[in-house]
């Protein structure tokens, strides 16, 4: 690794800027709406933003905020948590081909990083362009991420020192499931992924009673293995037709 | 709430969370995957959001016992111009688009 980064991986940089951008219309009104929930639930503003600063993971961190203001014990409420941050270990497995080879402190900066949007788009990418060097799909990844975690921090802040002022009948949270979906459609390249996600929607669903969201855990393993089932199919499908 | 569960609660969940981002990337680093574990490893995204989506799509309004429909055509816009165009960003604003606009009528 040379100090300064390559032509490339700056070229990737800016992509990934440009990639993420869009996502700060969700994310900073998605902030806004843990800081309101965070201060009623009586948390005071700093302890609000170290929240979000820490953890920057908006769906446990409010079912951590939800489990506290019921009074849940502490165990509880980490372990439920955790648990809907589970999925993390998963996208830190998936992006380890492609970034395990960057130095370990840059491993903990993406790791610290790791976000559904930000991962999402970077996968894409690093699909879709299998010859990027490591220091590009870094590039990528910071450059996807530069705007959106301090929109995150600042959304947080805001919606804590504005709280009851912003009005209640803004639907913020519908948005959340158009920004995950946008990446999901372009995702959807081979039978294999189809299947997958199939699987994935349907799983979930029905394992919908399971507590901690183990069932959505569940039913991406199942989506993992049918994939990968699906991929080998297809490609010996396609020997024996040669 | 007292102050020190507040605290308590945002340092081990920062420290958990880190340790689940970290686990794959930061431990297995540079060393080979088997080719089986890659191969399902390839599917995470989609494996992934589709589920943690589905049911806050699916949610059904207590008064019409069914899903949401203005949230319900933005996620069909959103889906079908993502498939089409392959472009993430057209895709959301096509589905955010559609939800502003079902807001206001």
């Amino acid at each position: 690794m040379t100090d300064r980064p390559s032509a490339p991986a700056r070229r990737a940089y800016w992509q990934g800027l440009r990639d993420g951008g869009p996502f700060l219309l969700i994310i900073g009104p998605f902030g806004m709406v843990f800081g309101v929930v965070a201060t009623e639930a009586g948390l005071s503003v700093v302890q609000t933003l170290a929240f979000s600063v820490a953890v920057i993971a908006g769906a446990a961190q409010l079912t951590a905020l939800q489990l506290m203001t019921e009074n849940a014990p502490t165990v509880i409420v980490l372990l439920t948590a955790l648990a809907v941050n589970a999925r993390m270990a998963m996208y830190s497995a998936s992006l380890t081909p492609h970034l395990g080879a960057a130095p370990l402190w840059q491993r903990a900066v993406v790791a610290y990083l790791m976000v559904d949007q930000a991962y999402a788009t970077a996968y894409l990418r690093f699909e879709r362009e299998p010859g990027m060097s490591v220091g590009a799909k870094l590039g990528y990844y910071l450059g996807v991420i530069t705007l959106v975690a301090p929109c995150w921090y600042l959304g947080t802040l805001a919606g804590a020192l504005l709280g009851e002022a912003i009005p209640p009948s803004i639907p913020i949270s519908a948005a959340v499931p158009i920004t995950f979906l946008a990446l999901v459609g372009p995702m959807l390249r081979t039978l294999a992924h189809v299947v997958a996600a199939l699987v994935s929607v349907v799983g979930t669903l029905a394992l919908g009673f399971l507590p901690y969201s183990l069932g959505l855990l569940a039913a991406a393993v199942l989506a993992m293995m049918a994939g990968a089932a699906v991929e080998t199919r297809v490609a010996r499908w396609r020997e024996g037709a040669r | 709430m007292s102050d020190a569960l507040i605290w308590t609660v945002i340092a081990l969940l920062a420290v958990g969370t880190f340790g689940l981002r970290f686990s794959f990337l930061g431990l297995i680093g540079n060393r080979p995957l088997p080719e089986w574990l890659l191969r399902h490893l390839r599917y995470t995204a989609v494996a992934v959001i589709p589920g943690l989506m589905a049911p806050r799509v699916l949610t059904l309004d207590p008064a019409t016992g069914l899903p949401d429909p203005a949230l319900l055509a933005a996620v069909a816009l959103t889906l079908t111009i993502g498939l089409w165009t392959r472009n993430a960003v057209w895709a959301m604003l096509g589905g955010v688009t559609m939800l502003v606009v079902s807001v206001l009528v």
